[in-house]
């Protein structure tokens, strides 16, 4: 057993954190957010020549098969930049679901032009009441001749607006919160009955609600086999969870670092306030949260390609609690110790504050996690 | 990263299974599992057990009688231990002032100490803290003073863990005034068997007599068992702090309780099911659960990094605030499990020897002591805060 990084792996997390150490630094990240779609193009093909889009994509599609242990190292050094371009949006959970569900020739088809940055994805499964229930999908797919008719909405579609391609899961069978009868479809964008109202969110990404008013696509749209995509979701859902715990642990990480820099700087009474030992321990206690959460999410991402589902949900459930607890309490913590600094938007604490507070939001939040990973027991 | 064990580590944890499926007897692993407490004649005989298997001391080098395992192995093999009932080896001799000898020591200290910390000819203690140095440890008044080829000490120790069954002390004293604090103390070995050291029990809340006060009164200490040099006995002391730091966060011992804890709650009944199924209950367990998880994999992060030539650094005091934690966490919810069980105390139950039919279930009869006593998890060893400290200065930089 090894915890160390291999050579590749360290490769690539030296050349993340130079990327964003020259190239995205707070004032360009601001930028990029004020782009049309929320996002810098040009980084997003700095991204593709770089063969970050391409990392986890299979070999004969133009990837590198990475694992999800490397996208985790490619994540976790994005996190300390808080980077807002699409990677969660279009490589983890859209072209996730293309390699998981999807056929060879759609696998094929889609995944080389997603690598080389051409064509971008999104994941339209969340609904307005579905919460954090995978299976509770309300959206209906019903036969239309040789194809399907698509009806329904959906819930906080992360670039949506800035994808090509959506992939949109919908029910053809059963009850609403049934495993069985969920089908996924490529969906274009602006194809007819497909309308996105879209807006910014607190984290400084982009988002939309996506209603589907009697979309007609055809049987060459459903991706992999009809009626059968939940197990597909979830594995790619359990995946992207390590994932945002990756990108958690860069963001603790940037947290910590800057709140002892400012612990030193500033001055009260005389004397740099890290010189008081209630705050020295509260900085002690964030660097821990995020050691623990780091260790646990690395050692999920080694699990999350193993064929077991259950190992897997249990993996992924755990790091998501320990991202989620460590990840709040560094959070509000990080505020706190940069006192009325903290609350303004001008400094960047604010924003990591933030981002660690909407991943534990996406796709269950600690409670969630912690049901689940008991009743996997 | 390869998360899973290599065959060469499944075919070694297989070995060491092997061997403690005989070795532990059904008693012995009883009496650990449920807390009780076990006898010197106990400790020594199953120490020995492991003397005689070459398995005493995992952590030292081969050529003084270590196993020359890798890390990893190591890891391997103390979990293994607590999983199957093992009892714990005595930490202060072969963990602790053996490899402070092996640094530090003379040619003749080696020869004569080490073999007999294998054979546990001797059952050492630690003299560290005294009353008015606890967390402030360079403040100790303990005197020693060089007449002729010989120290005579003065002074008083205090929570000195079963000091009631050592022979040996080492021991932290001041034999100089002058400069700074931390200058002026030396490491010296002292033979208990002596007139003038007498031990004192301290009764903890938990019942139980596991610390006690130590008096030193003219104590002789030859100036052969002076470890080093004279007034360089911090330095020492500091040594033996950094060594084996991924042992104090337990994984084993609390992945062997959160077992025990499933157990026990699995036959408790609350509202006519088992505990076990209580939604709340379910769930504080599993909080647990993943907590170890979290801590496993940092001790392993640890390890790899020790594999590769790179020390466990200061950041190892979060294996021993976090273990602490767990364990008192673990601790907490068996106290929490046996609800109305927790209150009978009848002490002679968890003795050897007791054969009357026990109050409640067998399980519990131990559960609220351990609790209780399990507090000093998080004082001894460099306080908790005393590690935060640690972490803010040499990590932070604060």
């Amino acid at each position: 057993m090894s915890f160390t990084f291999t050579e590749d792996q360290r490769l690539l997390a030296e050349s993340a954190d130079r990327f964003v150490e020259n190239e995205y630094d707070f004032s360009a990240r601001r930028e990029a957010m004020a782009r049309d779609g929320g996002f810098s193009r040009e980084t997003w093909n700095t991204f593709a020549e770089l063969g970050w889009l391409a990392l986890p994509f299979p070999e004969d599609c133009d990837g590198l098969g990475g694992s999800t242990v490397d996208v985790a190292v490619l994540l976790e050094s994005l996190g300390r930049g808080l980077v807002v371009e699409p990677y969660q949006s279009s490589i983890v959970l859209g072209a996730g679901c293309v390699t998981t569900a999807g056929s060879t020739e759609q696998r094929h088809r889609i995944l080389p032009a997603v690598a080389a940055g051409e064509h971008l994805l999104a994941l339209a499964h969340v609904e307005p009441r579905s919460r954090y229930a995978l299976s509770h999908v309300e959206t209906t797919a019903t036969r239309d001749g040789s194809g399907w008719r698509l009806e329904g909405a959906k819930a906080v579609v992360h670039n949506a607006e800035t994808a090509d391609t959506l992939v949109v899961s919908a029910r053809s069978a059963g009850a609403t919160t049934d495993r069985e009868g969920i089908s996924l479809f490529l969906v274009a964008r602006n194809a007819e009955g497909v309308s996105l109202r879209s807006y910014p969110t607190v984290d400084g990404m982009r988002a939309s609600e996506v209603t589907l008013d009697g979309v007609t696509v055809g049987d060459e749209a459903v991706l992999g086999e009809a009626e059968d995509a939940l197990s597909a979701i979830e594995a790619v859902v359990d995946r992207a969870c390590v994932l945002l715990c990756a990108e958690a642990a860069g963001a603790m990480d940037a947290a910590v670092r800057l709140t002892t820099a400012y612990l030193k700087e500033r001055r009260q009474f005389g004397v740099p306030i890290g010189s008081f030992q209630s705050l020295q321990h509260r900085a002690v206690d964030m660097l821990g949260a995020q050691q623990f959460a780091r260790a646990l999410m690395y050692r999920a991402a080694g699990v999350v390609d193993g064929a077991d589902p259950h190992e897997r949900a249990r993996a992924a459930s755990a790091a998501k609690v320990e991202a989620g607890r460590a990840g709040r309490m560094v959070g509000q913590e990080a505020v706190q110790l940069h006192g009325g600094m903290g609350m303004t938007d001008e400094m960047a604490i604010g924003h990591y504050f933030k981002r660690l507070s909407t991943i534990d939001a996406q796709f269950g939040n600690t409670d969630h996690h912690v049901r689940r990973f008991a009743a996997l027991a | 990263m390869e998360l899973v064990l290599t065959p060469d580590e499944q075919a070694f944890r297989d070995e060491v299974r092997g061997f403690l499926e005989d070795a532990v007897t059904d008693d012995i692993r009883r009496k650990t599992m449920t807390g009780y407490r076990l006898s010197r004649e106990e400790h020594v005989a199953w120490q020995k057990q492991l003397y005689e298997r070459g398995w005493i001391a995992p952590g030292w080098p081969v050529e003084h009688g270590g196993t020359g395992w890798t890390p990893m192995q190591k890891h391997i093999f103390e979990e293994e231990c607590a999983l199957a009932g093992a009892p714990p080896v005595i930490a202060f001799g072969v963990v602790m002032v053996a490899p402070v000898l092996m640094a530090f020591g003379s040619r003749w200290q080696k020869e004569y100490y080490l073999p007999r910390i294998l054979r546990s000819d001797d059952w050492w203690c630690q003299g560290y803290s005294e009353p008015g140095s606890g967390s402030d440890l360079a403040s100790l008044q303990t005197r020693a003073e060089l007449k002729g080829d010989h120290y005579v000490v003065n002074g008083q120790k205090t929570w000195t863990s079963l000091a009631q069954h050592a022979n040996r002390m080492f021991c932290l004293v001041r034999t100089s005034s002058e400069g700074k604090r931390q200058e002026g103390i030396s490491f010296l070995l002292i033979d208990m068997d002596q007139p003038g050291v007498t031990v004192y029990p301290i009764r903890t809340i938990d019942g139980s007599t596991e610390i006690n006060d130590v008096f030193l009164e003219d104590v002789r200490v030859p100036v052969h068992d002076r470890v080093g040099e004279e007034n360089r006995g911090w330095t020492y002391a500091k040594y033996l702090l950094g060594h084996e730091r991924t042992g104090i966060a337990a994984v084993g011992r609390s992945k062997a309780q959160l077992r025990r804890l499933r157990q026990v709650s699995s036959v408790e009944m609350s509202d006519g099911r088992p505990l076990l199924e209580d939604e709340r209950f379910r769930e504080k367990i599993a909080g647990l659960e993943i907590d170890l998880l979290a801590l496993e994999a940092l001790v392993l992060r640890v390890l790899s990094d020790e594999t590769a030539g790179k020390g466990p650094g200061p950041e190892a005091s979060f294996l021993k605030i976090r273990g602490t934690r767990l364990q008192q966490g673990i601790t907490e919810l068996l106290f929490e499990a046996v609800g109305n069980y927790a209150h009978p105390y009848i002490p002679e139950a968890m003795q050897t020897g007791w054969n009357e039919d026990p109050v409640g279930p067998e399980h519990a009869a131990a559960i609220a002591p351990h609790y209780f006593n399990w507090r000093k998890a998080s004082i001894y060893g460099g306080s908790n805060e005393i590690q935060k400290n640690i972490i803010a200065k040499a990590v932070l930089g604060l």
